[in-house]
């Protein structure tokens, strides 16, 4: 007889502390009255972005966030949701990134996107109730309040060029990822925040700053574990950018995919509100102290 | 031609005319941007090592290399000894050179080495490789759950997880690709 398949045993005790976070992440949200629902996986088409391709499914996609759905709902007078589903991405696959990943959406009217970060710094607080982690042999300290800084800010920091020249250079992706980001939420998490409006994607512009969207993204000790807005609810805007995007696809040789008709014509009925997409895979590496994110999940597609 | 989506650990590419080794790869996308494909590459000639992040869109040239079947020898002071059993010519690639790859060769193992001109500069190494744990502390009573693992060397110096009931002087099966064990070897 065969040796059990060991890189699966060995993976049982992450394997049970992942399926505790994923009741404690449900139980926060419902003890919050917040509403879990489901949305469909198989969906006619995605918010256009030009860096994030849909997988194929017959002839629509697998969707690469439950975004849009969300949204719907709450433009139709829903007030607080969370999902916890599986998205597909094509062509992400590395050391932190899965074609086939899990993600924790979150929504709430009523609010902007500063309220989402204390909601964080809450759910971290009711994952880990001593208030620390080790992580790859370093400490991080979960206590509220975490740190906040500025693209801009930490550009100045830790850049070897400047914000405006970055962008202009279309550089500002490689020097995020190799000077900024190994430096943030080192000792504490961090919210990198006030992105630049043309990396606003789905979020609102700063009604006192126009040149930054109320934007953040949550870091903890290098590791990306979320995307936050302010969500735009100025439906012509959106389509303006939703077309701008499509033609950067189509410059770039990638498929264009069709204008979310029906969310563009139900955007202007969602009250001011923000939402939030965390990557649980990620979550879960962080508590159960693994390097890899292949570690935190059963199967990837190089095991099938 | 290569493109990025090409690159992973082990592609040999054409760099400035020089052949190069991709030692360590990992794919990277910051949120909303673009994806980013960082890459530690080892120049195959000098041993020397660097990190270049690539982007989608650029193209790489394979460095297409001679390889011969030769038989590993043993290490001496100008490092590791190849034969090519046909012609008896040896050769010699130094430890900086070889990298990681030490860590997998076995005495008498029959490997494909690398050539740049008459130089050994690489070897391709078989998926896997039988080696035989030198150390690893004895397994503790009562931990039986399937998936507990401890940390192993075995005889090239190499160290790794292995499952509890891994015993010195056992020999196991290493996956050369990710250096992790696979299973012990029926002798």
């Amino acid at each position: 007889m065969n040796e059990p398949n060991w890189a699966l045993a060995r993976k049982r005790q992450t394997l049970e502390t992942r399926a505790r976070i994923l009741q404690q992440v449900r139980a926060f949200f419902t003890a919050r009255s917040y509403l879990e629902v489901e949305t469909p996986h198989r969906i006619p088409a995605n918010a256009p972005e030009l860096h994030i391709d849909a997988v194929p499914s017959g002839d629509w996609v697998l969707h690469t966030s439950p975004e849009l759905a969300m949204k719907r709902l709450l433009a139709a007078g829903y007030k607080r949701l969370f999902q916890l589903c599986r998205v597909w991405r094509e062509g992400e696959q590395g050391s932190r990134h899965l074609p086939e990943f899990s993600m924790l959406e979150w929504y709430r009217c009523g609010v902007d996107y500063t309220a989402l970060m204390d909601e964080c710094e809450a759910l971290l607080a009711a994952l880990v109730p001593e208030g620390k982690i080790l992580w790859q042999g370093k400490s991080i300290d979960l206590s509220p309040p975490w740190d906040r800084l500025t693209v801009a800010g930490a550009f100045a920091d830790y850049a070897s060029m400047p914000l405006d020249e970055a962008l202009a250079t279309d550089r500002f992706d490689e020097i995020l990822v190799n000077e900024i980001e190994p430096n943030l939420g080192c000792h504490k998490p961090l919210f990198l925040t006030e992105y630049p409006s043309e990396l606003a994607a789905l979020a609102r512009k700063k009604p006192e700053n126009p040149q930054v969207a109320e934007r953040f993204e949550l870091y903890i000790n290098g590791l990306e574990l979320a995307n936050a807005f302010s969500e735009l609810t100025d439906s012509e805007e959106q389509r303006c950018r939703f077309e701008s995007d499509e033609s950067a696809r189509t410059a770039a040789g990638k498929p264009a995919y069709p204008l979310p008709e029906k969310f563009l014509a139900e955007l202007s009925n969602l009250p001011d509100a923000a939402g939030i997409a965390l990557g649980l895979d990620r979550l879960i590496m962080l508590l159960t102290d693994a390097d890899r994110i292949d570690q935190v999940v059963a199967f990837c597609p190089t095991d099938l | 031609m290569y493109s990025c989506s090409d690159l992973k650990k082990g592609i040999k590419l054409m760099i400035d005319n020089e052949p190069h080794v991709i030692v360590q790869f990992d794919f990277t996308k910051p949120g909303k941007g673009q994806a980013l494909y960082k890459c530690k590459l080892r120049n195959m000639i000098t041993g020397s090592l660097f990190d270049r992040t690539y982007r989608s869109g650029e193209s790489f040239e394979p460095a297409s290399l001679e390889e011969r079947d030769m038989q590993y020898l043993y290490k001496d002071e100008t490092g590791y000894v190849f034969m090519d059993q046909k012609t008896y010519e040896q050769t010699s690639i130094s430890e900086e050179v070889l990298g990681d790859d030490k860590f997998f060769l076995v005495d008498n193992m029959e490997v494909k080495v690398l050539l740049h001109g008459e130089r050994g500069i690489g070897v391709t190494l078989p998926i896997f490789v039988n080696l035989r744990v030198s150390q690893s502390d004895p397994w503790v009573k009562g931990d039986t759950a399937a998936g507990n693992n401890k940390p192993a060397t075995v005889e090239s110096g190499y160290t790794l997880q292995v499952p509890s009931f891994v015993d010195e002087g056992v020999l196991i099966q290493i996956d050369t690709r990710t250096g992790e064990y696979v299973t012990r070897v029926k002798e």
